[in-house]
């Protein structure tokens, strides 16, 4: 299969995204001002500070062409995955429910954090197991996500949270400890944590090649 | 029309640095200031104000998490 | 060869005499000096022209007392792909790859203004290193602050590490190292000085020297504005003092995403063989880009500054021949080429400009539009600057006060928990984690997780290992042989991960080197500096002096920073610092004699004086090949060189990282000749803690280089005799010690 990787101006992590997508599949990057997403099978929103996060994370990145190109691929149900400041992206292109605030300790924070798998319908969910934990770093100022009471209510009643941060590892005072989140149709995640740094046993650890595994699984 | 946007964060959203200013204003000698809210400002110039509005929704704010407030500069 | 003129600095200016000018004072040029500019130009500069001097002759710039010192460096070698002189320093690291390296100080800037004086500080040596068409791939920093009791040095450490993160992560590049050291005499004068690492294919490197007359100079990146304006010779060669509010108008501010573009753009125009030559804009802006692109190539330069975009409106000439807004590369480029060049741009979002073009004339013209509005020979615009001797002295004794914390006597315990607590050995936890260590796919070894960054290069088939070492109280204490430390606890942090030293950069940060002390230290360290590169066979490829580091209480502590890079074979192989197993056998290696002279105990019990002993380079020289065999062929499960604190800090610091206690013995270390205090918390170059099993260990003794068998790993706790004296500290608690420094700053 082959994976798009979004790279816009400002963008860190697609390079890392491309390594790791390529573990699962084949992979190439998408330009941000090319609609044509080439005839990839999944995509994904790498992580970053696209824009220089001006004005808000993502906030002028999910104006650009590819972006629009990628919600009519979402809404025709193909794979999409925001990392970071890709799931920034999302949530500002009304793509994936609630916004990424500022950490409420206001410092930038990198270090490995575990994350629990929720109960959830999805081809990146497809091989873990709920209640399973995997280790994968984060590295962010703006992960605290944040949905209104009646949002909330609804993305829990509904299956939409994908992944939360193991008791006691919130990083940054997400609500419900939510790490991670789904679209209603499940195609589209959204993950602050960072699965493309953890593929390599040199790097560190290898759990976040469950996620790609999935849908390549799902995929196939 | 020249216009100033003023764009702040909702209500009943945890605000940490408005926190953290709230914070560090006792020990340089200010008291009894609360619920210190920190946003942004946009200045910008307007050929059309109707369409100002939309414009801030749409992107100098996010609706779901701030609110906006329209100014204008020169008086028209 | 460009004439050196020894000038007497402290001419005077003839009494009375009208028209003498006194502007080039309040720019920082001595009397004698402007007498021979206007000898050189056979005239009196005018304004532009004298700005222009006044910069590119200021310390920062020419160097003037450290030039001649820096001569006696050690620069040559079979791995070096590019020497001092270019924009930074680089060594062969195998298939045609390259890592280029170098480190620079943005002392001033940041004692000002920490966030935005740091982040310019890694934006500065970034553009230094992507200039020669290398992409970096590491950011380390070293910085030093007032004691931690002081708001101020909270407030310049809390600012300086936001400013590193800002920029480093916003831009992508991976902050894998670093220290931070708190000392009372950089109260007012704080270090920040940040290394860059790149990887290029040596066959798409560039100089910087601007070669064929007629071709274009393309100015390219941010708009230009007012920042910086005398930055360099307002702030960086002068000491601070009272009024520094009035030079916050001369802090630049950065923009990381603006040079994200301009790197992007600038590995691009490089791989598509679109420059001549590149040259980055930092300290003095288009003045010393330009001078130095012209003098390394021979050339003259015609710059017009009506063609340089301005952020804002009605700069004069002067204000935009030396404005140091960041984010700006200088490019020289075949006429065919530039419309090829500034599609690029385009295409990265970043701007760019003809702005000149090269002569033959010798000579930098400042044009504005028709008019030329200055011109200088560049010969003596770059290097005409006369270079001062020293005068140095030796101080009486040791003039840098002593503040007891820690009576003497106590438990061993205590003063065990008291070291791993000092803010300048205690986990800066605290301070990485808010750096992005892990983007790029490279970090083999995270901060704190081994002695020394790995970084895997699979372009070259192996990884190269990074350390950044500096060294001031001990210096202070004797600035040969704290200097040959510096140098050698780079070397071992290297040995630790399994690398051979490739080349080391240094950023020399002293105080007034016009005073007889300063010019002591600054003597005497240099010459340690050589002695130990020399003797160790690893060249200086690259760096940069901060002089005139000042305050109201006096001088800092002479601080050389080294900046050592190595390679490995293997990323996965490299041996971290923490135990790694229960019931494996503890070494200690090496001819590590400690001493408690300037150690921090010493420092604790307020009793630092002169004097060091002088280290063994040869025999610590030995004992980091044997580590650093031992490391690659998997004979040793950890290891952790022995520094601050002594060697029972060393091994606590073992047992927090694998959360393994352990059961030592000093006797061996005792009979070489210390006492159980030295034993325990001495300092010296040269020890090696290393665990494995127990004749894995055993035969890697035998030769020269001494293998002291102490102890073994398991239980729960820190439990180490030296004779007399005997220490038992649980892991928790030694952990809690040396957390308590993240935990306290929140």
């Amino acid at each position: 299969m082959l994976w798009g990787v979004l790279q816009f101006p400002g963008s860190c992590d697609e390079r890392d995204a491309v390594r790791a997508c390529s573990l699962a599949g084949e992979a190439r990057l998408l330009w941000h001002e090319d609609p044509d997403l080439g005839g990839v099978d999944a995509v994904v929103v790498p992580g970053g500070f696209s824009y220089g996060d001006y004005l808000r994370a993502g906030a002028i990145a999910r104006i650009s062409r590819a972006m629009e190109s990628v919600a009519e691929f979402a809404a025709a149900g193909g794979p999409v995955l925001g990392i970071c400041n890709g799931f920034q992206v999302l949530c500002e292109a009304g793509l994936l429910p609630g916004a990424l605030l500022r950490n409420e300790d206001l410092r930038f924070v990198c270090r490995q954090v575990e994350l629990v798998a929720v109960e959830a319908d999805s081809p990146f969910l497809a091989g873990i197991e709920a209640g399973e934990t995997l280790s994968i770093p984060v590295k962010h100022g703006e992960g605290r996500y944040y949905a209104p009471p009646e949002v909330l209510e609804r993305i829990e009643a509904g299956g939409q949270v994908a992944f939360r941060y193991a008791p006691g590892q919130n990083p940054n005072g997400s609500v419900g400890d939510i790490a991670g989140v789904l679209n209603e149709a499940g195609n589209v995640l959204g993950l602050m944590p960072h699965p493309e740094h953890a593929v390599d046993a040199m790097t560190g650890s290898t759990d976040g090649l469950r996620l790609f595994a999935g849908v390549q699984g799902a995929f196939v | 029309m020249k216009a100033r946007v003023l764009i702040r964060p909702k209500e009943g959203i945890l605000d940490p640095q408005g926190k953290a200013v709230e914070r560090a204003l006792p020990a340089l000698g200010f008291d009894g200031i609360e619920h210190v809210r920190v946003g942004r400002m946009v200045e910008l110039e307007a050929e059309d104000p109707g369409r100002l509005a939309e414009l801030c929704s749409k992107l100098l704010a996010n609706p779901l998490i701030e609110d906006f407030e329209i100014e204008s500069i020169d008086g028209a | 060869m460009p004439e050196e003129t020894e000038m007497d600095r402290h001419s005077l200016p003839r009494p009375g005499a009208a028209g003498v000018a006194s502007k080039h004072r309040e720019l920082g040029l001595t009397d004698a000096e402007y007498r021979l500019i206007v000898e050189k130009l056979g005239r009196e500069p005018n304004d532009v022209e004298l700005a222009m001097f006044s910069l590119l002759w200021s310390e920062h710039c020419a160097y003037k007392h450290s030039r001649k010192l820096l001569r006696r460096l050690p620069t040559e070698g079979e791995r070096v792909v590019m020497g001092p002189g270019e924009n930074a320093g680089a060594v062969d690291v195998g298939n045609g790859m390259a890592i280029a390296f170098k480190v620079e100080s943005h002392n001033h800037p940041s004692a000002v203004e920490p966030f935005e004086g740091a982040a310019t500080g890694v934006g500065g040596i970034l553009r230094d290193v992507f200039a020669l068409g290398a992409r970096p791939i590491a950011i380390l920093d070293s910085l030093r602050f007032g004691e931690l009791d002081s708001e101020r040095s909270r407030f310049l450490l809390d600012g300086a590490v936001r400013g590193i993160g800002h920029y480093g992560n916003s831009i992508g590049v991976p902050t894998v190292g670093g220290e931070i050291y708190f000392e009372s005499p950089y109260e007012h004068n704080c270090l920040v000085n940040a290394m860059c690492v790149g990887l290029a294919r040596q066959e798409e490197m560039v100089r910087a020297a601007a070669a064929g007359v007629g071709n274009a100079v393309v100015l390219m990146g941010a708009s230009t504005g007012r920042d910086g304006i005398g930055g360099a010779s307002v702030l960086a060669s002068a000491e601070l003092g009272d009024g520094d509010e009035e030079k916050r108008p001369t802090v630049q501010i950065g923009d990381p995403f603006e040079e994200s573009k301009l790197l992007e753009c600038c590995l691009e125009l490089l791989e598509r063989d679109l420059l001549v030559s590149l040259q980055d804009l930092g300290a003095a802006g288009l003045t010393s880009s330009a001078g130095e692109m012209a003098a390394a190539g021979g050339v003259g330069i015609d710059l017009d500054v009506d063609r340089v975009p301005l952020r804002e409106a009605d700069m004069e000439p002067f204000e935009i021949m030396v404005s140091e807004s960041q984010e700006r590369m200088l490019a020289v480029v075949e006429p065919a080429k530039v419309a090829d060049v500034l599609a690029i741009c385009e295409k990265w979002q970043t701007g760019s400009a003809e702005i000149g073009v090269v002569t033959d004339s010798g000579a930098i013209r400042v044009l504005r539009g028709e008019d030329v509005v200055g011109e200088m020979p560049v010969e003596a615009l770059v290097d005409g600057c006369p270079l001062y001797d020293l005068d140095p002295a030796a101080p009486e004794g040791w003039t840098y006060g002593n503040r007891a914390s820690l009576e003497p006597g106590g438990p061993a315990e205590e003063t065990l928990l008291r070291l791993l607590a000092a803010p300048s050995i205690a986990s800066k936890r605290w301070a990485f984690q808010q750096y992005d260590s892990v983007v790029g796919s490279r970090t083999a070894r995270r901060p704190e997780s081994a002695d020394a960054a790995v970084l895997a290069i699979p372009e070259a088939g192996n990884a190269i290992a990074v350390s950044i070492d500096g060294n001031g109280r001990r210096v202070a204490c004797d600035p040969h042989a704290g200097t040959v430390e510096a140098v050698l606890e780079c070397a071992q942090n290297l040995a630790c991960v399994g690398a051979e030293p490739l080349g080391v950069t240094n950023c020399l940060n002293f105080g007034n080197p016009e005073k007889p002390t300063g010019a002591w230290q600054l003597d005497r360290s240099v010459a340690g500096l050589a002695e130990a590169c020399e003797a160790l066979g690893v060249p200086v490829v690259g760096g940069n002096v901060s002089l005139y580091n000042e305050g109201p209480d006096g001088p800092i502590y002479p601080t050389p920073v080294i900046g050592m890079v190595g390679e490995l074979p293997d990323p996965v192989a490299a041996a971290g610092s923490g135990f790694a197993a229960v019931g494996e056998a503890i070494a200690l290696i090496g001819p590590f004699a400690p001493s408690l002279q300037g150690s921090e105990l010493a420092k604790l019990r307020g009793e630092l004086g002169m004097g060091l002993p002088e280290p063994d380079i040869e025999a610590v020289a030995a004992a980091c090949s044997l580590v650093r065999d031992a490391a690659r062929a998997g004979a040793v499960s950890s290891v952790h060189d022995v520094s601050d604190g002594g060697l029972a800090c060393a091994l606590a610091e073992c047992a927090i990282g694998g959360g393994i206690g352990c059961r030592v013995d000093l006797l061996p270390l005792l009979e070489r000749g210390c006492t159980p205090e030295e034993a325990l918390f001495g300092e010296a170059s040269g020890g090696f803690v290393v665990t494995g099993a127990a004749a894995d260990l055993e035969s890697l003794g035998g030769g020269e280089v001494a293998v002291l068998r102490i102890g073994e790993t398991g239980g729960g706790e820190i439990a180490i005799g030296a004779g007399d004296a005997q220490l038992t500290v649980s892991v928790g608690d030694a952990g809690q010690a040396w957390s308590s420094l993240s935990d306290r700053l929140g």
